[in-house]
């Protein structure tokens, strides 16, 4: 995460090279010294677009890249198919053919998985097969992607305003445990119970968000660390609290670890049900719109709000932002506290939305571990992040259905792939040989290292 | 400087090239003979993981060794596996194993119960079965329990008669139930070693009154293991208990170098599911889930009922300790005998709160 330039202007507004790239780039005469007289055409400028290492491109060839080390690595780890390259000057046919399966087999797989089947398609037509086992992949992807959406908007706002919130997986055990408790705690009917549990999720994460926000502002002590050992913090708690007598759930048959289940006026509705489709397994809820929702208000606060504008201008350069008349120990209270609530409510739809609506000390899984990859793929913008969780919610649900063709393991190394590509743009230049854009290669990362 | 460095290079590639050569000039084989005589399978048994995954050398290895040896028992049936990567993955590869028409599905650990009541509910005519917990609300779900207090119990008493220093230890990943019962269980057999000889060995690392004692936190940090054994050593222990999983493979690296010492293992005979420690170990505190696992899909094969409740205990096997080390004193192993059969009759009442009922 080290930024050698730190003031330098266009790297955080990477908006930008998405149009100025094709606009600017003919200006440069070195390249198409022929083109310099006429307008170029759309050819040309689409061509010179996709050679260039914009923001747009690296984050597509990063993926592109990221699925082709996959493919090699699906075809050394297969031993039937490594078998077939022990004989493959006597029969290179085999060899080919057994990759290629294995390969397409595990990408057609993952897209069966995450969007649509197509031979449950075919069955649905043919009246062999329900509604609720063709609607379930999608609905699988919707139900991964929103806590990693909002985990990913938790992380991103941190990055608009130059910090680096690591802390983001101990915001969404937060966030577990303010809805948990709510939502078990209290008996209220939904259209009360619902948005409050929500709430206390928000409220939970942000308040422990703020935590790392403050003492950095007080004290200066680096969010970083900060935030990575509050996530310790944050799981212990959560350990001592499940415990707890007033949260156990008193039921002498559960001998395991867990709380009490959130009562079912808390929980978040589903689509299907709200649809009026009758599919029990479509779990898919109310929470990938709360995520939607939340990616639209962020992107509202960071556009048109003036704590939107004074987190942008404390992130470009916080002296000048000092200079300026600007609290900048304000802004990272509140940048922090801001973006636990974002987790904190990440967490509030785990609990709400998926079962066992309950505290257990897996309940938050990775999601903030994943949020930082997430915010990172969606270069910290709200609507980037959106659709950076629909493809990691989309590879996560296209792994569970398709354990038998594809190992699990294999979406956390494509994510790891991916992030490590886009942290790296002059990897993806230098492979690909791509032109250097106007204004230089743009990475996202947190001032102050 | 250059120029020898590219040839080094070029000869790295050559020797590489020649090495796939030949890796690759083996015979084809003829693929006219391939599929042979395969019996039809008629069954289809799947099972969810939870966490730790399929290869976790513990708790979800030796559910999948069930399914395998019901394979075995009867070829006709076939396993699938699907393992979960977090608890958000279990109602997914549930509903999952469904859609792709499963006779019986097998959740293995108690945290999928919630998801598996939910899914069962859903799903009136598939049937389960889970590893770890009862379901007594779910007329489609088997349960299969294991009161592995009973074994510990064994264990306790065969390490405070084995003790030189009269001191023996245990620790736990976790403070869960399914942690502590083995604890309790071991403390109260020593206990009982206490009551019976009018002996004074202590237990470390757990107090059965309070329900409090020494914790790794994890099921994974043999790092922490090893601390925690080291600590109990140096407070003069010579016998430690794990019951932490991968994080318990600290203890034998520990007490591998020094022959005073000894370890206790758990879930899976530590001489098969961790075979390089074989030495260090007195015996394992096991718990029998491949017999109950295979036991359930062949009756379910079979047309057995949809539900019921089973609890593995010493009497029916379902929990038990492996084959005593060699050096074990005959006379205590001969007393051990003598404690089983007592608990068996209920002439010894274990007492730990944990156990679960059978029904």
């Amino acid at each position: 995460m080290t930024e050698p330039k730190p003031a330098e202007k266009p790297e955080p507004d990477d908006t930008a090279p998405v149009t100025p790239a094709p606009e600017t780039a003919p200006e440069r005469p070195a390249e198409e010294p022929a083109d310099q007289e006429r307008r170029p055409g759309f050819g040309s400028l689409f061509l010179r677009y996709v050679t260039t290492a914009n923001t747009v491109m690296v984050t597509l060839y990063s993926f592109l890249l990221a699925m082709v080390i996959g493919a090699v690595l699906i075809i050394v780890s297969d031993p039937a198919v490594r078998g077939t390259f022990t004989y493959f000057f006597s029969r290179p046919t085999d060899a080919l053919s057994a990759s290629w399966t294995a390969v397409s087999d595990a990408y057609a797989g993952l897209f069966a998985g995450a969007i649509v089947n197509f031979t449950t398609l075919a069955e649905f037509q043919a009246g062999e097969a329900t509604i609720g086992r063709l609607l379930s992949p999608i609905s699988e992807t919707l139900t991964y992607a929103a806590p990693l959406i909002l985990a990913g908007l938790a992380v991103g706002l941190a990055f608009q305003a130059g910090l680096f919130n690591i802390g983001a997986q101990g915001q969404v055990i937060m966030g577990t445990v303010g809805a948990a408790l709510i939502g078990f705690g209290l008996h209220l009917p939904a259209y009360l119970h619902l948005p409050l549990a929500l709430l206390g999720g928000a409220i939970a994460g942000g308040l422990f968000g703020a935590i790392p926000g403050v003492l950095k502002a007080w004290s200066g002590a680096h969010e970083v660390i900060t935030s990575i050992m509050l996530n310790y913090v944050a799981l212990s708690a959560l350990g001592w609290i499940i415990t707890n007598e007033f949260v156990k759930d008193p039921d002498p048959n559960k001998q395991y670890a867990i709380s009490k289940p959130a009562d079912e006026s808390s929980l978040l509705p589903r689509l299907a049900g709200m649809l009026g489709i009758d599919a029990p397994g479509l779990r898919a809820n109310l929470g990938i719109i709360v995520a939607i929702a939340a990616a639209a208000l962020v992107a509202w606060l960071l556009a048109k709000s003036t704590l939107g504008f004074r987190m942008r201008a404390v992130g470009l350069n916080a002296h000048a932002s000092r200079t300026a008349g600007m609290s900048v120990p304000n802004t990272y209270i509140t940048s922090m506290g801001g973006a636990g609530a974002l987790a904190g409510l990440a967490g509030a739809t785990l609990v709400l939305g998926i079962s066992p609506h309950a505290l257990t000390h897996g309940v938050a899984g990775e999601v903030g571990f994943d949020g930082i990859t997430v915010a990172l793929l969606g270069r910290a913008k709200p609507w980037g992040v959106v659709a950076a969780g629909l493809l990691f919610g989309a590879l996560r649900a296209g792994a569970n259905t398709m354990q038998s063709t594809l190992p699990l393991d294999m979406v956390t190394l494509l994510q790891a792939l991916i992030v490590i590509f886009i942290a790296a743009p002059a990897l993806v230049k230098a492979m690909l040989h791509l032109k250097v854009p106007a204004g230089g290669l743009a990475t996202t990362t947190a001032k102050g290292w | 400087m250059r120029t020898v460095r590219g040839k080094r290079m070029a000869a790295i590639g050559v020797t590489g090239a020649v090495a796939l050569f030949v890796a690759a000039c083996g015979e084809a084989p003829d693929s006219a003979n391939e599929g042979g005589d395969a019996v039809a399978k008629d069954f289809k048994a799947c099972m969810v993981t939870d966490t730790g995954g399929v290869e976790d050398r513990s708790f979800n290895a030796s559910a999948w060794q069930g399914m395998n040896a019901a394979v075995e028992a009867e070829p006709a049936v076939e396993v699938h596996v699907k393992e979960s990567g977090s608890e958000a993955d279990y109602e997914t590869n549930l509903t999952g194993f469904i859609n792709e028409g499963c006779d019986l599905i097998v959740a293995v650990g108690g945290l999928m119960g919630e998801a598996l009541t939910t899914v069962a509910a859903d799903y009136p005519d598939q049937r389960f079965a889970i590893v770890d917990a009862y379901l007594p609300d779910s007329p489609n779900v088997f349960s299969m329990e294991f009161n592995t207090a009973q074994s510990s119990f064994l264990a306790g008493y065969l390490a405070a008669g084995h003790s030189k220093t009269g001191k023996v230890a245990t620790y736990g990943g976790l403070k869960i139930p399914p942690v502590t019962i083995f604890m309790d269980g071991f403390a109260e057999g020593v206990a009982y070693y206490n009551e019976t000889k009018d002996a004074d060995v202590e237990v470390l690392g757990w107090n059965p009154e309070t329900q409090n004692g020494s914790f790794a936190d994890s099921f994974e940090d043999s790092g922490k293991g090893k601390s925690l054994t080291e600590n109990f050593v140096s407070q003069g222990a010579d016998i430690i208990f794990p019951v932490a999983g991968k994080t318990g493979m600290g203890t034998p690296t520990v007490t591998q170098g020094d022959d005073a010492l000894d370890s206790i293992w758990v879930d899976l005979d530590g001489c098969e599911s961790a075979a390089e420690y074989c030495e260090e170990f007195l015996t394992t505190s096991e718990k029998n889930i491949p017999d109950a696992v295979s036991e359930a899909i062949l009756a379910a094969r079979d047309g057995g009922p949809t539900d019921g409740h089973t609890v593995g205990t010493l009497e029916n096997g379902g929990v038990s300790l492996s084959t005593l080390r060699e050096d074990i004193d005959p006379e205590l192993a001969a007393e051990i005998e003598t404690v089983k059969e007592a608990i068996i009759s209920g002439d010894i009442e274990i007492k730990s709160e944990v156990q679960p009922v059978a029904s």
